[in-house]
This record gives structure tokens, sequence and C-alpha cells, in this order.
């Protein structure tokens, strides 16, 4: 069975977490122990209707408030697969765990109130699918039952989008609009009676056969995270090189680059979950045996021999700030690539980007909480990292404060 | 009766996993996350208490360090009023797995007067465990604790993070919670704070059985329909034991139930089930009416009583 990461973003009160409610309720993910707490909930509350939102929001804070603070993270399943849905704050200044919760997503789920039509969270949180790559957006119109289910207004919005965000949209990306209207379950998992002149999917559909899975063509890669060493008598010239492949497959017989070494050597035996296999991709946590005695540790990278990264002492990157401490040039943090930790300089604060008017200004001070922009970095030691848009599994780093030990920012290697 | 663990079931290759009701991407990053546990700490734990998802916790880390042996031992906070068939249990998969066991009582932590005993009807040492907890974390300098919790389990827990980093009295902070992008997990922390870890935040109770099913792993008798002296209350059905304050209206009698979690005597009820193999476990939980913690009678207390006992430093 497969897993489907979906990640919904959107201002406040657009619906979210109303919208993932309705796929659990109609999928019958809801047990009844819960649901009849959510109905006694909304009662309390003065509501009429099943509140849904009252399935997500899960801390005290966000009850009392009536909004989402931080990411939660929901599961369902259909025969066909696995669903995990993480569903992020619609707040700007928790703009900061949205981004956590879409950086794991296959699919980035949009909603837009019909009423207010495209707003600046759409922008940003658009202009975030778009840095992070996600391979499919879905613009989900909601409240549609709010306009008599306009067909007009929805046109509006649709053409609105792709004109405005013409220059955000990478290629690769694919991109959906559908009319819905979350709380009375139209377009959701069933078709709208209201909407005869939209005869696309419904929501569930469109999810039932997004790809999960990363693009085949991309060259292997794998960070060694620990080297397996059981120093028993019967197992005394074991060793092994444990890691989760990020990008391409190896199998038994290839030829591999070891960096920083840039020594090449073959593998001889591959272990998944304790027993051998002959092949592993992309996702897959192995165990790695080589045919030569090599002086590697944690953070070595073993990669195809025909088409291995660079070392970079420099990287320019994307970055969006995470932390309330601000980003200057001068500044010394721990850069973590993957798994390998190093130190880092802020060379140079190139670039802030407007999300909302998409467009960038020169030389900013600083980059504060939730902004994004343009920075070089120098590096103490060489990183083997890739372009983000070409290898996205091993073009990203985070950025962690040296004194608060907190990640403060993510970054996409241009 | 436990079969071990390692090779006893090969169902990895390509189109093998593709036909499992498992999702075996689940297990490699758990493995992932156990590795970086091992990689990123000085002196990381298994958090064990003798329930299903911290045995699949045992179970991965086996696989994930094989043919070596996991660098984690195990830590029990014993309340005293478990079911003596865990104990059991317990016992014998280290012995067969070959981990170190450390045990650590809330009767101790009684007896040195760090906590006192909870009295009345609901009496129950689930909140007292917290504090043993944090002294043992602080006595054995444990930097990292691995725990079983999942996100599907509670609405608090659908909050957390994988690396959960917590202050010196072991607290969560809900809204300091540190972003958490792909798979890049910082655990950098000052010297006293620690890391709550959670390797299968991502499965459901769903995929911990079907994990149980396809890779051989034995439970304890309890998770299994057997017969059992109970009383009612609060609509629930409680196991009878000597550590729970009955009322003179609590009259036990003997039925046939299962345990859909266990915790320890007085914070978990039974359900009624006549599922007796894990196929019909499974099938029961599949049409089951109730969520798997709709007979934990410690979060019932209140509303939000993970996210407070959380607060307080639980797991």
């Amino acid at each position: 069975m497969d897993i489907l990461r979906i990640a919904t973003a959107g201002s406040v009160d657009d619906g979210k977490s109303t919208l993932i409610g309705r796929l659990l309720y109609d999928t019958r993910s809801v047990p009844k122990d819960k649901l009849d707490a959510i109905d006694a909930a909304s009662k309390r509350r003065g509501v009429d209707f099943l509140d849904l939102s009252l399935l997500t929001d899960g801390l005290i804070a966000e009850r009392e408030q009536g909004i989402t603070i931080d990411v939660a993270h929901v599961y369902f399943s259909t025969p066909t697969r696995k669903y995990i849905i993480a569903d992020t704050p619609g707040h700007f200044e928790y703009t900061r765990n949205m981004v956590t919760g879409a950086s794991t997503a296959e699919v980035s789920v949009i909603l837009i109130d019909a009423r207010n039509g495209i707003v600046e969270q759409t922008a940003r949180h658009y202009a975030i699918a778009c840095m992070l790559r996600i391979p499919h957006v879905i613009v989900c119109v909601n409240k549609m039952d709010l306009l008599s289910y306009d067909h007009a207004r929805f046109d509006n919005i649709v053409a609105q989008f792709r004109t405005q965000f013409t220059a955000l949209k990478p290629a690769a990306q694919r991109l959906d609009f559908l009319p819905a209207s979350s709380l009375h379950g139209e377009n959701v998992t069933r078709s709208s009676p209201h909407m005869p002149w939209y005869t696309g999917p419904t929501l569930l559909e469109m999810l039932e056969v997004a790809e999960s899975h990363q693009p085949r063509h991309f060259a292997a890669r794998m960070q060694v995270q620990t080297v397996i060493r059981p120093r028993t008598d019967a197992l005394h010239d074991f060793r092994g090189y444990a890691g989760r492949i990020s990008s391409g497959t190896f199998a038994v017989g290839d030829e591999i680059l070891v960096l920083p070494n840039e020594r090449r050597t073959r593998i001889t035996r591959i272990q998944r979950f304790g027993a051998d296999i002959e092949r592993a991709k992309a996702g897959d946590s192995v165990t790695i045996l080589l045919a030569d005695d090599i002086d590697i540790s944690r953070g070595s990278t073993f990669c195809t021999s025909d088409a291995a990264p660079d070392a970079r002492r420099e990287l320019r990157a994307r970055i969006c700030w995470l932390d309330r401490t601000p980003l200057e040039n001068g500044k010394t943090y721990v850069l973590q690539h993957g798994i390998q930790r190093m130190r880092a300089k802020l060379a140079h604060l190139e670039s802030i980007l407007d999300v909302v008017a998409q467009t960038e200004s020169a030389n900013p001070a600083a980059l504060k909480l939730n902004e994004i922009g343009i920075a070089s970095l120098r590096l103490a030691q060489p990183v083997y990292a890739d372009v983000y848009a070409d290898v996205p599994t091993n073009g990203a780093f985070i950025l962690i404060d040296e004194w608060s030990n907190t990640t403060a920012g993510v970054g996409f290697v241009l | 009766m436990m079969k071990n663990s390692i090779a006893a079931s090969p169902i990895f290759a390509d189109g093998q996993a593709q036909a499992a009701a498992f999702p075996y991407e689940l297990a490699d990053e758990a493995i992932y996350i156990l590795r970086e546990t091992a990689a990123q700490f000085e002196r990381p734990a298994i958090l064990f208490s003798g329930g299903k998802d911290s045995i699949v916790i045992a179970h991965l880390a086996m696989r994930a360090f094989a043919p070596a042996r996991p660098p984690f031992p195990l830590l029990h906070i014993d309340t005293g009023h478990n079911f003596p068939e865990t104990l059991t249990f317990r016992d014998r998969l280290v012995a067969e797995l070959g981990f170190d066991l450390i045990v650590r009582t809330v009767q101790d932590s009684i007896n040195r007067g760090r906590v006192r005993e909870e009295s009345g009807k609901y009496a129950s040492r689930n909140a007292l465990q917290t504090v043993t907890l944090l002294d043992a974390i602080e006595e054995l300098k444990y930097d990292a604790c691995i725990g079983g919790a999942r996100r599907d389990e509670e609405k608090a827990r659908a909050k957390e993070r994988v690396f959960s980093v917590r202050n010196e009295f072991g607290q969560w902070d809900a809204q300091r919670q540190r972003p958490e992008l792909f798979d890049m997990y910082n655990g950098r922390i000052a010297p006293g704070e620690n890391v709550r870890v959670f390797p299968i935040s991502n499965w459901t109770e769903l995929d911990v059985w079907n994990f149980i099913r396809e890779q051989h792993i034995a439970l304890p008798s309890i998770y299994f329909a057997h017969e059992r002296d109970v009383f009612d209350r609060d609509g629930l059905i409680w196991a009878d034991s000597p550590f729970i304050n009955k009322t003179p209206d609590e009259q036990p009698y003997r039925t046939v139930v299962r345990f859909r979690t266990v915790g320890d005597m007085t914070c978990t009820a039974a359900v009624r089930s006549d599922a007796t193999a894990l196929d019909d476990v499974i099938t029961e939980i599949r049409s089951a009416e109730i969520s798997e913690r709709g007979a934990r009678i410690d979060d019932k207390r209140s509303e939000a009583a993970m996210e407070k006992r959380k607060r307080d430093g639980y797991f």
C-alpha cells in the first residue's frame, strides 16, 4: 500500500479544518465516540451543525481562539491508499508552521473563500508551495454555497489566479482548480447537485490518482547515518553503512562514488529490515556493504558514479526565515544538509521577496520571521548538495541557531 | 510462542511490499528516525511499557541496527499496577531480543516522598509516573527517550513533532515547537534539556496491527480475547484487581474481553470481544465504532487531559 502526503493551506476561516473533517467523515474515518464528542462540543459552542473543525484543532489555545496554530497530522485511508494530511495554520504569524507541514507534501490543497477571492495569504501559500516545488497543487474555491454556486465567480477566480501567478509556477507543477462547499460536502467526496457546470473530478477523486513517488530519473544519493559494526566473533568483519536512500536506486553490483573521499567502489550487499535484497529505491532505509575498505563515517555520501553532486564551499540559496531573531549578514549558523552539519556564515543577503507583488528588493538589512529572500553562505567544509530544482531531496538545508539551537531557517540551493 | 523477529518474514521485495496491507515506507521512516536518534544523542533509551506500540519500537530497533544490537536500553516506568501478563511478556522479550532492561518504580518514588498516592474511587498512579520518569531521566542522564506515541491516538499528540524538545522539567511547550522540515531532524539541545523521539508518529492503530501481523511479532496475551473478572463503571469495563477501590455496588463478574490499549490496570478499560487471533483483531478494529483511546480512563479526566499531562512532562 502506498502513502500520499497532503498539505492544506489557506487563510483563516477559509474552512480548511472543515474540509479535512469532511474528508474524514465521508470516508468513515471518524469513530463514533469522537463524533459524539464533537457533536456535544458543537452544541456547547452554540452552532447547530457538526463543527468538523473540532476534529483537528487539538490544542487548548486553538479551541479557545477558534483558529489553527500548529500543524496537526490527520490520517485516513481508502482501499486505494493511505493519506497523511498536514493541516497547517492560516494566520500569517504561523507561516513557519505552515512551511513545516508542507515540506513533505506531494499535494498542496490551497483553499480560497469564494466570497473573498485571492487574498494575501493565497499568494503567500502558493509562493511557498512553488518554493518547495510540491509537484501537484489543487486550488479549492470553497464556500460556493454562500454565492449561490455562481459559475462566473469561480471562472473569475481561476482566471485571476492564472494571470497573477504565471511567473511563480514551476513548469513541472500540476495545477488544478475545484469549486466546493466543504460545509455541505459538495465536490469533496461527492459531486455537487448544485454545480452541474463543473464536470471535473471531486477532491477525493483527484487525490486517489495523484502521483506519490518522486520521478525515477533522479540520480542515486544516500548519506551514511551510522556505521554498523557488530563486533562479535561471528560477524567480526561485518561493516555496513546505514542510511535512507534519498533519490534514485542502488543495486548489488553497482559501481558507486563515495564522497568526500572521491573513491570508487562496488556494492556487494544491500540489507533492508535486516534481510538481504538485490535492489533498493528512494525512501528505503538500508544497510549497504562495499567491496573495498574505505574510510567512511556519518555524513559520507554514496552516489551514482557518473552523476555526482559538486563539492560546494559556497551556496547561493532561496531562504525562508522561521525564527524571531532575524537572519543578518556576517552571522554564523549551523547548516544541516540532510544529516550532515557544518558551520556556515551568511556572506551576503542579496534580496528579499515581496510575495504579494512578486518583486525582489536588493540588499535588505535582514530577513525577519516568515520572510523569504536570496542569500549566499560560506561553509566551513564542502557540502555535496544538488540544485533544489534538479534533485529536491538533496537540495534543501536548514539553518540552526548556534545559541538557542532552534531551527531558524530553511534554504533551497539555487 | 514468541518467534524471533529479524529473518522471520521477508516481505520487502518490491512487488511483495505493494501487495502488503502495511505501507512499508512507514517502517523505513521509523528506522531512519531510530538511526538519527542513535547518531545525534549520547545516551538514548527506549521507553518500554509492554504495550504493542513500544513492542513494535523494540522490533524496529532490531531491524535498524541488524546484525548489531540496538544501541538503546529499554526503560520501564513501573507503576506497580501492571497486568501480570505484561510483565511476563516483557521479561521474555528482553531475554530473546537481548536488550538491557532498566526498571524504575513509582513505589520507590512514593517511598522517597517524591509523590503521594492518590485516594478515592479513581485513584491511579498514571499521573505519578511522570515524576518517576523525570527522576529516571535525570539519574540515568538520558538525553533522548524514544516513545511509541502516535499522532492518530489523540488530538494533542497530533500536534507534536517527531523530535520533541523538552526543557529541564520535561515539559512540552506546544506553542514553541521547532519547525521540522523534510526529514532533517534537529536534536541539538542545551545541557539539562532532553528530547522525546516518536518514530511511529505517522502510524495508525491499523498500521501497527498490520505490521505485527506481517512481521509475525508476538504480543502479550491480554490483547486477545480471554476470560477475566471485570466490573462496570462509567460505561466502561474495568479489570478487577486489588489496585482499584471498588464501591460496594460494583460487583465483579466473569466475561470474555480483550484490551485494545495497555497501560496499567487502573487506567485501561477492556472491550467485549471474541477476537482470539490477529486477523480477528484487525477485522474488529476496521469496523470499530469506538476509537482506540476511548477505553483509556486516563484520557477521560478532561477534554485537554493529554495536553495538560504533556505540559507536565508526560510521555
